[in-house]
């Protein structure tokens, strides 16, 4: 049992660092994520280049030989950085359909792609009426011919803007939420049939929604098994849930440090509002709310590969706790921080919208509670 | 990173589960007030581990230690859980035989740290006084040297379990000029049969007597009996205080208590269906699952970095207060799981310390009880509010 980081893995970390800082200052942030495009295909490749989209796969599938503790370390620092580029979206989900359920052809297509940063896919799993039930699918793909005729409407697709490609969930048999049913594909976006209306989210980012009218894909655009892929799903899910807990751990080690340089500067009735002691014990517990989200994440990053229910009980263990910590952190820090940290020209009201929407994306800790108080039940 | 223990790790595991199963004494109460339980069963387990040398493991080897890792002291604290094990008593094996070990002369160790190791002398601690609680620089008990002597005048409270005392360890202030309060005080070993102690009874909140005021008038203690330097005795004070604090998260306890009160609220019904079914109560477990999940990996992350040779630093304070925290909670929540049967005070039963009588379940006779003496976790030890400002000052530097 240690806590250790390996030599590479500290390698990552300082080399993504140096960049974010280099790269990725407020200002430059601020501008692109108020341009046309919202992101920067250019860092993207940079990415790739300093080999960051591969370093959770294996040596076989392209990769770094990496895995969840990479992927961890990869996500505190764009965390700390607030960037918007689609690591998740891209590599973690999409990669991770296809490193866990792709076919050999599959791989040599699109994961090579997603390595080397050609191809930016988004993860098209959410529906309206859904939530954060992966199993709610009321988008439909039929049988024709060899194929699929894919019919339906997707939510809130982050990053889909950007997307080169989609990995859609849809149901080939079965009622809206049954478990069995639910199926795989890549859909590239530019298939006839496939409308999208794009639009920013409150934290910087770009998502879509995507509709499919009679779009008709091959028989090789389906991964894994017909109708028995919600597995696959959940467990990408569960590695995203831990990829956005790192995320959040970033963000939140930022904040604070933030907070407490602001308390240093800021006077009020003579003095630096860092001598008020309320100010003090705030300070003080949201440090205590970081350190816990740390180990969380820590925690779930190294049950990944744990079975299904006990992975799934550990996800919804982290991505309650840091929920919770999230919106303590953030919420106390912009109180903190007083009128300006209720602008938008200050950086700590954008880590503050960041971890608040990371509690919205894959189940919230409301749901995440629910969730684990069912797995609780089941285990008895 | 990994979270798997070494096969090393596991066969030390197989070996202490062994040896609490065939030794630890099954007739000891399995819960309990402090007043549930004589001298001699307090001292029982203690004094078997001392035979065996493992009722000292963290202390240096030299002095009696075991010389096991942080890992495999995480694993002997989980082991001892399981059975709900009265551990030995923190005043000598956590607080002064460190400083003893750390601070005191050769002939203060073979005098005292032998009879910690076994389990013969109960120590108690004098530190807090009626004027001087997170404050305790504020301490007005004196110590005047007259010849060889010290002589002692001063009151202490909250002194625990005195009542059994064999020794105490006293602040006590020697320079009443220092500049600052911090600079007159000195760390006094006392015998508590010297004339002039008087110990009284606290009755707390929960009808029991677990604490003490103890009254020095005229307390001749030998010289011999200054630990370290006089007038230094603030340093050796707030080095046990870090020590008192990396022990007190209770993670392995309060991992059994849940299950205890997971258990409960399966037995108790609520419309016809058990508690545990309840969605309301069951966030609540889950909750406190989670908070004390987060806390183990946080004691963990600790440890490991003990193991690295980084000692326990002013992080430790966030395993005082998560700690506490889960455990007042864990009380909190088992009030309310027994429901009504947490109102008949079980001192008034006939034969009160016997659960037999009890005309609830047995596991509501403790409930309200220990939930009102639990208020008392976020108070010692540095109460939760000493924890955020030690927090600030040392990790935050502000």
């Amino acid at each position: 049992m240690h806590f250790d980081f390996t030599e590479e893995q500290t390698m990552i970390r300082d080399t993504l660092a140096r960049l974010v800082r280099e790269e990725y200052t407020f200002e430059t942030r601020h501008k692109v994520i108020e341009s046309d495009s919202g992101w920067r295909p250019e860092f993207w490749a940079q990415l790739a280049e300093l080999g960051i989209l591969s370093a959770p796969f294996s040596e076989e599938d392209g990769g770094f030989g990496g895995g969840p503790v990479e992927t961890l370390v990869i996500m505190e620092e764009l965390g700390k950085g607030l960037v918007v580029e689609p690591f998740i979206p891209s590599v973690v989900c999409a990669g991770g359909i296809l490193k866990h359920g792709g076919s050999q052809v599959q791989k040599d297509e699109h994961l090579a792609a997603i390595i080397d940063g050609s191809r930016v896919f988004a993860f098209a799993h959410a529906e309206p009426r859904g939530r954060y039930d992966m199993a709610f699918l009321e988008t439909r793909a039929k049988a024709d011919g060899d194929g699929y005729v894919l019919n339906g409407h997707k939510a809130v697709v982050i990053g889909a803007p950007w997307a080169s490609h989609l990995i859609v969930t849809a149901r080939t048999s079965g009622e809206v939420v049954d478990h069995d049913g639910v199926s795989v594909f890549i859909v590239s976006k530019d298939a006839e049939g496939i409308s999208t209306r794009d639009y920013a989210t409150v934290d910087g980012r770009r998502a879509s929604e995507v509709y499919f009218e009679n779009v008709k894909v091959g028989g090789d655009a389906l991964v894994g098994e017909e109708g028995g892929s919600l597995g696959l799903v959940m467990q990408v899910a569960d590695e995203a849930i831990a990829a956005l807990c790192a995320e959040a751990c970033g963000a939140m080690q930022v904040a604070n440090a933030m907070t407490i340089d602001y308390t240093k500067q800021r006077k009020q009735f003579g003095v630096p509002i860092a001598k008020f002691q309320v100010l003090q014990h705030r300070m003080a517990d949201m440090f205590m709310e970081y350190e816990q989200s740390v180990s969380m994440s820590y925690l779930i990053t190294l049950k990944l590969g744990e079975p299904a229910a006990e992975r799934a009980k550990y996800a919804s263990m982290a991505k309650a706790r840091i929920g919770q910590a999230g919106r303590f952190i953030g919420q106390n820090a912009v109180q903190t921080f007083g009128g300006i940290g209720v602008t938008d020209e200050v950086a700590i009201s954008h880590y503050f919208k960041r971890l608040t929407m990371i509690d919205s994306e894959f189940g919230d800790a409301g749901h995440h509670l629910k969730r684990h108080v069912a797995l609780s039940r089941k285990a008895a | 990173m990994n979270l798997e223990f070494t096969p090393e790790e596991n066969a030390f595991r197989d070996e202490v589960r062994a040896f609490i199963e065939e030794n630890y004494p099954t007739d000891l109460p399995k819960r309990g007030l402090a007043d549930d339980m004589s001298r001699e069963q307090f001292l029982k387990w203690h004094k078997i581990l001392g035979k065996k040398g493992w009722s000292t493991p963290a202390w240096p080897e030299e002095y009696g230690g075991t010389g096991w890792t942080p890992t495999q002291r995480y694993i002997w604290q989980e082991e001892n859980a399981r059975v709900n094990a009265v551990m030995p008593l923190p005043f000598g094996v956590g607080m002064v035989g460190p400083v003893i070990y750390t601070f005191g002369n050769e002939e203060q160790k073979a005098k005292h740290l032998p009879g910690i190791r076994s389990g013969e002398i109960w120590w108690c601690q004098g530190y807090s006084e009626p004027g001087a609680g997170s404050d305790l620089a504020s301490l007005k008990t004196t110590a005047v040297r007259d010849g060889d002597d010290y002589i002692l005048n001063g009151q202490k409270t909250w002194t625990t379990l005195a009542q059994h005392a064999d020794w105490g360890f006293f602040l006590c202030r020697t320079d009443p000029t220092a500049e600052r309060p911090q600079q007159g005080i000195s760390f006094i070993l006392v015998d508590m049969k010297t004339p002039g102690i008087e110990v009284r009874p606290i009755k707390l909140i929960d009808g029991g007597y677990e604490v003490n005021e103890v009254w020095l008038t005229d307390v001749r203690v030998p010289a011999e009996n200054l630990i370290g330097e006089e007038n230094k005795g603030w340093t050796y004070a707030k080095f046990l205080l870090a020590h008192e604090r990396s022990g007190i998260a209770g993670v392995a306890r309060s991992k059994r208590a849940l299950e205890n009160l997971r258990e409960i609220a399966d037995a108790e019904m609520m419309d016809g269906a058990p508690l545990s079914e309840d969605f309301d109560f069951a966030r609540k477990l889950s909750q406190l699952e989670i908070d004390l999940a987060a806390l183990e990996i946080t004691e963990l992350r600790t440890l490991a970095g003990e193991q690295a040779g980084k000692g326990p630093g002013p992080e430790s304070s966030i395993l005082k207060v998560k700690g506490t925290e889960i455990q007042q909670r864990l009380t909190e929540l088992t009030v309310e799981a027994v429901g009504t049967y947490g109102l008949p005070d079980f001192r008034s039963f006939e034969d009160n310390l016997a659960n037999d009588n009890a005309p609830g379940p047995d596991y509501a006779t403790h409930a309200a009880p220990h939930y009102f003496n639990f208020r008392k976790a976020s108070i010692y030890g540095g109460s939760n509010e000493i924890q955020r400002n030690i927090i600030t000052k040392m990790v935050l530097g502000l």
